[in-house]
């Protein structure tokens, strides 16, 4: 289990218990986060689940793999710590993770 | 393909519903002409997904997205449907008899029922997240080469990472006063071949490369001058009179939205007995309708598909007394299907 924290483009913060192996995006659409589209449903198909990973985080949720790093060329105001929030799997080390939703997804 | 033609029935999207309509409705007898703005059938399952696996249709433990595209394109041939690709709707009218649709390559079908499955609507180019940058769209910033001589001479600046900037790259270079590819990071996704030879032609100087994201455009009425690149070392302002994003393909309604359609939203409201819209003889089929309970769901989509055909044979023939039949015993099916 993991605890996640979504800020908002607003500002507003949504804490949710996630479960180990799902992904953050599901934790987000299950929990009704706003501003995560997910149009694809989680097959790294379509950089509508970008979310920026708060920096003291970066080193725990990885680098992105080469294909969501493709569709990050997609994605609208990429910035460091850009990631698709379909490919980040949850684990017991992520555990307080804090991800920002950007002003919009495309 | 332009041209006139008529049918009964015109299906606007040939994904997998629109595909699997052409089925249902050819085995009450109804021909079909299906429209999409890609260049291939199976929609969002071709263009976003085609290797991803699906494993909720209905007597197939696991499939792709393209091999269910595939099997419902041969499963369909008996049919005969006539394919429009590249071509997207962008009016449809009343006639005394029933519709006519015309398309942006100039193609007019006069049909008597049609069935929206449009799923997320149509693809279109992704606008870059810059300021301002609508107010350049189709005179200075365009999303395609219709034409290369409309580029000759210009400062082109091509923004991007695939096959489509690469491309473009390689070919506007000849003809351009100068071009230069801008990209967020140094590798592409283009095929490697294009790669090289466009370090080649930045090797010679005939292009430029820029690392980073176009933040600005300055320029007045619609005409460019030039653009702001911040790049890892700070901005870099490059003069630029003809830009081409490419940013990939989003969904949007599109002119659907402006038929008079109830929508519920921004999806289209159906009853779920015939599927059928607010306007008489149009229906709507798979992701892009909407019903209390709905689902969206390949599955579902064929559900739709098969009572909204029952439902448009009415129109098409009416008064024609329908006979329930089952593929597996209908000699009569088997005619159709080509195996009897």
């Amino acid at each position: 289990m993991a605890r996640i924290t979504f800020i908002g483009a607003d500002g507003a913060r949504y804490e949710v218990e996630a479960e180990n192996g799902s992904t953050v995006m599901e934790n987000a659409v299950r929990n009704g986060v706003p501003g995560i589209e997910a149009e694809c449903g989680g097959a790294c198909a379509c950089a509508t689940c970008h979310v920026y990973i708060a920096e003291d985080w970066r080193p725990a949720a990885g680098e992105p793999e080469p294909m969501e790093e493709d569709m990050l060329d997609f994605a609208y105001d990429v910035r460091p710590g850009s990631r698709l929030s379909c490919q980040i799997r949850v684990t017991d080390e992520l555990d307080g993770l804090v991800v920002t939703v950007p002003e919009r997804q495309a | 393909m332009a041209g006139q033609a008529e049918t009964d029935v015109v299906i606007v999207g040939a994904g997998p519903c629109g595909l699997f309509a052409v089925f249902e409705l050819g085995l009450l007898d109804l021909s079909c002409h299906l429209i999409d703005i890609l260049d291939r059938p199976g929609g969002q399952c071709a263009e976003l997904y085609p290797e991803k696996p699906i494993f909720d249709i209905p007597g197939l433990p696991e499939t792709s997205a393209q091999e269910l595209i595939d099997r419902l394109t041969k499963q369909i041939a008996p049919f005969e449907p006539m394919f429009h690709f590249s071509e997207m709707v962008t009016s449809l009218d009343r006639t005394g008899t029933g519709f006519r649709i015309a398309t942006d390559a100039g193609t007019v079908i006069d049909c008597k029922a049609v069935v929206i499955a449009a799923g997320g609507g149509s693809f279109q180019p992704k606008r870059p997240p810059i300021p301002g940058v609508e107010a350049y769209d189709g005179k200075s910033v365009f999303y395609s080469v219709r034409r290369m001589e409309d580029f000759r001479d210009h400062h082109i600046v091509i923004v991007g990472g695939g096959d489509s900037a690469l491309d473009w790259t390689l070919n506007l270079q000849p003809l351009a006063r100068s071009v230069t590819l801008v990209h967020r990071r140094p590798e592409f996704r283009a095929a490697p071949d294009s790669v090289n030879k466009m370090r080649a032609l930045e090797a010679e100087g005939k292009i430029r490369f820029r690392q980073g994201q176009v933040t600005e455009l300055k320029g007045a009425d619609g005409a460019l001058q030039s653009v702001v690149v911040k790049g890892p070392d700070g901005d870099d302002e490059l003069a630029c009179t003809r830009m081409l994003p490419f940013f990939g393909l989003t969904m949007k309604l599109g002119p659907v939205a402006e038929w008079g359609i109830d929508l519920h939203e921004n999806r289209i409201l159906v009853d779920t007995e015939k599927f059928e819209t607010s306007e008489p003889g149009i229906f709507a089929i798979g992701d892009i309708n909407w019903y209390p309970g709905k689902l969206k769901l390949i599955l579902c989509g064929f559900h739709e598909a098969a009572l909204m055909s029952h439902a448009a044979k009415h129109i098409v023939h009416p008064g024609e007394r329908v006979v329930f039949q089952h593929t597996s015993s209908s000699t009569k099916l088997h005619k159709k299907l080509g195996v009897a």
